[in-house]
């Protein structure tokens, strides 16, 4: 567990960029032809300024992408950085990996640190499975002796073993994937910065990657984290920051972030529908076509009122018969917690294959189940024996839950919300 | 108590620190060059013999046109050798410093996800080339070999020659490199660069034809020393022309210094505008 110790210490960090700006309006005649001549004096100048700054003037194409960060982390410790697109947490990540240097400020850190920004960097198709973990090892800042030692580890974690002196060319791009995150997986600094690698993979080698984690984390390593997904973020970080506009805007436990983050970024849209050309599709045998809030009258909701009867109707197509195809979805709360997991459970379609066409499944809850708040949806098109999930689109589409105060709820006269993911009325005797 | 480290705005400028981190990140140095020597020969047949080809076809058209066409003085020794000592170290200079011009450039995105000494970029591009190096100073060697040529002992200078050059196409080609980043310009106009600078450069033909006047602002060019040593060493048609050396050695050096320290200055900013 995290002791006193800082071990990270950011002061004061900035950076800034110069954004590009409209050239002058149209030219004509004699103007042009001398614009001609100009113009790449011009554009010398131009690309000049665009690492160059002058500090005596205000300048009305310069944005700081980071303006004065300051925070510390202790050893032990898995801070998660969240905030919009934009908001500078990428830049932040990218001055702590070295990438970019701050314009002012500095952090220190003790030990040895380690970054990834992507799985797989220096990844080559041309050479094998073998070649690539050692260049990508040593890219990743390992020795090569240290490789030696943890070479069939690696290899095991990705399951890959038989592909492993085949050109990478020619694996499939979740098998590379896999590779890639096992090569990072073992990487073993003091410090370790992440940017939302952990989604990699199909859904069970996600499950091995978010195990593997948690595992690191227990170790004691120190860990940063930037990440949109609020669920990881709760569920693998003691504490977080929450940036906006480049300022850290919050900081603090886990839950109050996340339920600023959501409450910040993400405007409610119960109802998501894809484009065909879009919509999540395996391997042309399923295909998501929409997930929606509804009432009982199968009309779209953004809002739920707390007493109210709802359903999650995920709507999707079969693209090749003989497969049994069952839609699930998981009812995520803004603290990044799974309530439950909910699995089509209509007998029927647990055994038998279905024909190709449309499918609508709607799964109904009881009002006076879930607490008052914002949740998101997780949706999943899936078989149970054998147990093979094909598709999963998480945080598919966001609603609120709300208590309009009128009575019929669990809290009855009690003026706060009450604590409590779900929030059933009970029959009291 | 482990090893603190402190990043700032000055954090990447050039100071011992710089050297011992390049130290520190040589097995990925030699891992990126054996990369980039294999990716470059992965799936053709002939593999690392078309090194070979650009040396070969070159030999065989100014072998023709200014051998036996304009029929250039050769200082004595047949024509087609005259020229091969000449195109063997020309080709690496030519190619090296081209691939060490981009090597920045090239590397596009992989600056925008993982720190490494940039310094890397350039050296291994250096090396990538002096791999196809090797293979075809090899063949000149057993071409020679066989056409009882003289050697001397100036071969054993070759590979004090051979480190000036790679100093020279290190040095102007990190400062190339670093410019690239900003200008592109640079590497539209590097092909050009080196088509004239070979024709600055004694290939298909000895210095003796330059006006003895200007022998001395013609040494500038580094590769003047390089290739009329080549050519004293193996065809021993001249004595070592050691003024030359000496001037290709100093224009080297400095390149070298001008370059790391050019190359350092604007390190921090490649990924901000690469």
């Amino acid at each position: 567990m995290a002791d006193q110790q800082v071990i990270l210490q950011a002061t004061g960090l900035s950076k800034r960029y110069r954004i590009g700006s409209r050239p002058k309006s149209e030219l004509s005649g004699k103007a042009r032809w001398l614009n001609f001549i100009t113009q790449p004096v011009q554009r010398f100048k131009k690309i000049r300024r665009l690492s160059n700054f002058d500090d005596k003037v205000s300048e009305h194409d310069v944005i700081w992408a980071l303006k004065d960060v300051s925070f510390d982390v202790r050893r032990g410790e898995m801070l998660g950085i969240m905030g919009a697109n934009g908001a500078g947490k990428s830049t932040l990540l990218k001055i702590l990996s070295r990438i970019i240097t701050p314009t002012s400020g500095e952090f220190r850190y003790q030990g040895t640190m380690s970054s990834l920004l992507e799985v797989g960097t220096g990844f080559n198709g041309e050479l094998t499975g073998r070649e690539n973990v050692y260049l990508n090892g040593s890219i990743l800042g390992m020795q090569r002796s240290k490789i030696d030692k943890i070479f069939d580890e690696i290899v095991d974690f990705s399951g890959v073993e038989r592909f492993i002196d085949t050109p990478v060319k020619r694996y499939s791009s979740g098998m590379t994937v896999r590779l890639a995150f096992s090569v990072a997986a073992h990487l073993d600094p003091d410090i370790l910065l992440l940017d939302e690698v952990l989604s990699v993979g199909d859904a069970e080698f996600s499950q091995k990657s978010m195990q593997k984690m948690e595992s690191v984390v227990k170790n004691g390593r120190t860990v940063v984290l930037v990440s949109h997904s609020t669920s990881t973020v709760a569920r693998l970080c003691d504490r977080a920051l929450f940036i906006a506009g480049g300022s850290i805007a919050a900081s603090g436990s886990v839950e109050q972030i996340t339920g600023l983050y959501l409450g910040n970024t993400v405007h409610t849209r119960a109802t998501k529908i894809w484009q065909t050309a879009l919509a999540p599709c395996a391997e042309g045998l399923v295909r998501l076509l929409s997930v929606r809030i509804v009432n009982a009258e199968r009309e779209p909701l953004e809002i739920v009122d707390i007493r109210q009867r709802f359903g999650v109707e995920i709507c999707f197509e079969i693209l090749q018969p003989g497969r049994t195809v069952l839609p699930e979805f998981q009812l995520v709360n803004a603290a990044g917690n799974v309530l439950f997991t909910s699995i089509e459970n209509r007998t029927a379609w647990g055994h038998t294959p279905r024909e190709p066409g449309l499918y609508t499944s709607t799964g109904w809850l009881e009002g006076n189940t879930v607490n008052e708040g914002r949740y998101s949806v997780n949706t999943s098109l899936s078989s149970l024996a054998p147990r093979n999930c094909y598709l999963t689109e998480n945080e598919a589409l966001y609603f609120q839950v709300i208590d309009p105060l009128e009575g019929n709820s669990a809290r009855s006269d009690y003026g706060l919300v009450p604590p409590g993911c779900v929030s059933p009325r009970l029959h009291w005797t | 108590m482990k090893k603190l480290t402190v990043i700032n705005a000055k954090s990447s400028q050039l100071s011992m620190a710089s050297f011992r981190e390049l130290w520190d990140a040589r097995e990925m140095l030699m891992l990126w060059i054996w990369r980039d020597i294999k990716v470059r020969y992965a799936q053709s047949a002939l593999g690392v013999a078309w090194s070979l080809f650009p040396m070969l076809s070159q030999v065989l058209i100014y072998t023709v046109v200014f051998g036996k066409l304009v029929r250039i003085d050769s200082d004595g020794a047949p024509y087609a050798l005259f020229a091969l000592t000449g195109v063997v170290p020309w080709l690496f200079f030519s190619q090296a410093l081209n691939a060490v011009s981009s090597s920045v450039y090239g590397a596009g995105s992989f600056l925008q996800k993982i720190y490494f000494p940039r310094l890397i970029l350039p050296i291994a591009a250096l090396f990538d080339k002096f791999f196809d190096f090797l293979i075809s100073f090899s063949l000149l060697m057993i071409l020679l070999a066989f056409s009882s040529a003289s050697f001397n002992i100036n071969v054993l200078f070759l590979p004090f020659l051979i480190l000036i050059m790679m100093i020279a196409v290190l040095g102007f080609g990190m400062l190339a490199a670093a410019v690239a980043v900003h200008f592109r310009d640079v590497l539209h106009i590097m092909g050009y660069v080196t088509m004239a600078l070979m024709y600055a450069s004694p290939v298909v033909y000895p210095v003796s034809l330059v006006p003895a006047e200007y022998r001395y602002f013609y040494g500038l060019n580094p590769m003047v020393g390089v290739i009329e040593g080549f050519r004293s060493a193996l065809l021993a048609t001249r004595p070592m022309p050691w003024d030359l050396v000496a001037i290709s050695a100093a224009v080297a050096f400095c390149s070298l210094v001008l370059g790391v320290i050019y190359f350092k200055a604007a390190e921090a900013k490649f990924a901000d505008v690469g």
